[in-house]
């Protein structure tokens, strides 16, 4: 009896769990409009953030406070989340993500109108802001940038100074001669590849595509072409990254790095380069100050390359925002989306670039504008596409795994020859490509 | 039933005609011994009640999850989407079709020979301290200890240890070898470093199974054989080795399943990198960073799989006989 009693449950247990596995089918084609009048509109809305700490030093509710005088009924809360990638991921597989949350790069594209509310028209939004197109679904919008990132190296001037350098190298060879310089002229580490923490070798590196070749298709063109093509924008980057390692212009222990100890490195002056955007720039500030050494040593300067005498520098999306599609309080979180990107100011308060066309660009963009660096921003209407052929070939262009086998091997810690494991990515890409995405 | 109603015809003579004049069940109820569920059905679910919780728990957090898994396995689900598709035994195909997937098990016996190390240690510890010694529950302590720290706070702490110019370094710099060595720098220094990580961590868990074996072996048996001049090598070869065979195989077979489904060392540690990645980091990475959940979770099936299947054969080879000393 005991026995069969607990098989039984057993069986009604396994019976549940493929039951529960089955779900309803989610709905779509939800809207969330913007309310005519902002003195009606009203209700609760959690905001789901991966700026933890803007909430616990009470910036976001500063904002909210001030998104109240225009919209008095509506009550904002706010959620930060550590892990936001990872708990936001498996929170979706509910209904229960929030009013408005940032779109988790997991999420596939095509899938967004199963999640979120239409935000309205491609045409139309596109005219306001910038980076539209990253969140199109079949002509529709579902989520908003909350800013946007140029990138480049973030350098300590005085470090490149001292190097006898002074204007920004032309060509990645350049670029490695500057480094060979520093390593020869001063005590710094010629450049810091951040291999521990492994996201500073994913985005900043991955997010190179079109600021070599000055083309704003250049991620849309990986859904037919071999991104490592001699020539092409991720094969220039990768080799670049390839000799700094192994010219050993990069710290002498990779395996033990520490992002959070960098910031006050470059400050000191014991880092002279590193890859990264926009974004880093006033944290970087932030660190000189701590360490008493002067913010405006930190400078910001575009890759190496150069088309028509010129540099380009990509421009691209920070976290979407977009409004669930299972929200009770649809308009209410629309206004909020709406007035964060339009009023609150938060890109000029963070040194990004505004999503909203018509604003300003930041300071920290200044010695880009000054040098007449063309800011480009690429189209992303295929990334749905790349990520597939990406995932389909187990390659991870926004994970750390290739670049830091790529490392590996330029020390000598792995086996491997630069043109054959890029040869050998390209392969697969292909491969993939011709399965996935399609 | 009917054995209880005999015994109460048996006893009705002797206990009296009040109790002959009751009907059988009533005499029952009030007799005391004999019961049933029918009866009394709260007594019966007694046990049950009690176990109520931690099945509930075990089946929420256990049975349900695997069942999930498997039936992921059949799926190509993305981890996220509403929308999955069965696809068969496509992911199983997949997964041994792709030798390169099966690659990160070589990593593995780093861990298993480190495992035997640790078994060794340990051994060699429990033997030691179960003689009479100073200081013996202190170093008993000392040994445990590292079991009772949070796998993750371990991780961190050896991070800075093995960092250039750490502990480690500076440690092998007073005796004078040059105290620069990137530890984790290269596959197979990685690789032993962070088995020697484990070995630090789980010697004091087997240690203490051993101790506990080691002492339940009856005293008199050392001191028969203290009369009879056996050295403590004997001793240990005669009667602790034989004594304590169970808990050995038990923990042969932990640490072959163990060193396969290797995770949180290196992955706080290396992340994976340097050719530290083992199949369970693999398959998370499929899961998590591809969206590969269904074929991620055919990778865990099929690990689950074996290391069944090596429990099994080592069952076989070494069956799990009483030990008898006396």
């Amino acid at each position: 009896m005991g026995k069969k009693s607990l098989s039984g449950v057993l069986i009604t247990a396994a019976i549940l769990a493929v039951a529960g596995c089955s779900g309803g089918a989610a709905p779509t084609g939800e809207t969330a409009n913007a309310p005519a009048d902002p003195g009606k509109v009203s209700g609760e809305i959690k905001v789901l953030t991966h700026r933890t700490d803007l909430v616990q030093n009470g910036t976001m509710d500063e904002y909210a406070a001030e998104f109240n005088r225009v919209y008095p009924k509506v009550k904002v809360k706010f959620e930060g989340i550590t892990d936001y990638e990872g708990e936001v991921k498996i929170r979706m597989n509910t209904d229960q993500y929030g009013d408005v949350l940032m779109i988790p790069n997991a999420i596939a594209k095509d899938d967004y109108p199963k999640f979120f509310a239409s935000l309205g028209s491609e045409t139309q939004l596109a005219a306001k802001y910038r980076f539209i197109d990253k969140s199109a679904v079949a002509g529709k919008v579902y989520g908003v940038a909350t800013v946007g990132n140029a990138n480049g190296f973030v350098y300590n001037k005085a470090v490149w100074k001292n190097a006898g350098i002074t204007d920004w190298p032309t060509t990645p060879a350049r670029f490695l001669d500057d480094l060979k310089a520093i390593k020869a002229k001063t005590d710094a580490v010629p450049y810091y590849t951040n291999f521990k923490d492994a996201w500073p070798l994913t985005s900043p590196w991955t997010g190179i595509l079109g600021s070599v070749s000055c083309d704003a298709q250049a991620s849309n063109k990986l859904v037919s072409a071999d991104p490592w093509v001699k020539g092409s924008d991720l094969s220039v980057a990768d080799t670049l990254l390839y000799d700094i390692v192994h010219g050993k212009l990069s710290e002498k222990d990779p395996s033990t790095t520490n992002w959070e100890a960098s910031k006050g490195m470059i400050a000191r002056g014991d880092i002279a380069t590193m890859l990264l955007g926009s974004w880093a720039v006033t944290q970087m500030q932030d660190a000189a100050e701590k360490a008493g050494t002067d913010p405006d040593d930190i400078g910001f300067m575009p890759f190496p390359a150069q088309v028509d005498g010129k540099y380009c520098s990509v421009v691209s999306a920070d976290y979407l925002q977009a409004v669930s599609i299972h929200s009770g309080h649809k308009e209410a979180a629309r206004a909020w989306v709406d007035w964060f990107t339009d009023k609150s100011g938060f890109a000029q308060n963070e040194g990004s670039v505004p999503t909203l066309k018509s604003s300003a660009l930041p300071p920290t963009l200044k010695p880009y504008t000054d040098a007449g660096v063309k800011l480009i921003e690429v189209s992303q209407s295929r990334t749905g596409q790349v990520n597939a052929i990406d995932k389909a070939a187990e390659i991870g262009l926004n994970t750390p795994d290739y670049r830091q086998k790529l490392i590996d091997m330029a020390r000598g810690a792995q086996k491997g020859e630069l043109d054959d494991y890029l040869t050998d990515l390209g392969k697969r890409w292909n491969e993939a490509a011709r399965t996935a995405g399609s | 039933m009917t054995d209880m109603t005999s015994e109460v015809a048996r006893r009705g003579p002797r206990s009296g005609a009040r109790a002959s004049r009751t009907p059988a069940g009533g005499a029952l109820r009030s007799g005391g011994a004999p019961r049933s569920w029918k009866t009394r059905p709260l007594r019966r679910l007694t046990p049950w009640l009690f176990l109520a919780g931690p099945l509930l728990l075990l089946i929420t957090f256990t049975y349900v999850p695997v069942g999930n898994m498997i039936f992921y396995s059949f799926t190509d689900w993305d981890g996220v989407s509403p929308d999955r598709r069965m696809v068969g035994l496509d992911n199983y195909e997949q997964i041994f079709t792709r030798p390169e997937l099966f690659r990160v098990f070589f990593v593995s016996f780093y861990y298993l020979a480190a495992s035997f190390v640790q078994i060794a240690i340990a051994l060699y510890f429990a033997t030691v301290l179960s003689f009479d010694l100073r200081f013996r529950n202190l170093f008993k302590g000392l040994l445990f200890f590292p079991y009772l720290i949070n796998g993750v706070a371990i991780g961190f702490v050896f991070l800075y240890f093995f960092q250039d110019g750490g502990t480690l370094d500076s440690v092998v710099s007073w005796f004078g070898a040059g105290g620069d060595h990137a530890w984790l720098g290269s596959a197979e220094s990685a690789n032993t470093s962070l088995a020697g990580v484990s070995v630090w961590r789980f010697t004091g868990l087997n240690f203490v199974l051993f101790l506990g074996a080691v002492q339940s072996i009856p005293a008199e048996l050392y001191e028969a054989a203290q009369l009879d001049g056996a050295t403590r090598r004997q001793q240990f070869r005669h009667i602790i080795a034989p004594g304590i065979r169970p808990v050995l195989s038990l923990s042969v077979i932990l640490a072959v399943s163990g060193s396969l489904a290797v995770f949180e060392i290196p992955w706080i540690m290396t992340g994976g990198a340097t050719g530290t990645q083992t199949f369970v980091i693999q398959t998370i990475k499929l899961a998590f960073q591809f969206n590969k959940t269904g074929l991620a979770s055919a990778a865990a099936v099929i690990l689950l799989l074996i290391i069944l299947l090596i429990t099994w054969i080592q069952r076989r080879l070494v069956p799990d006989e009483r030990t008898d000393l006396v």
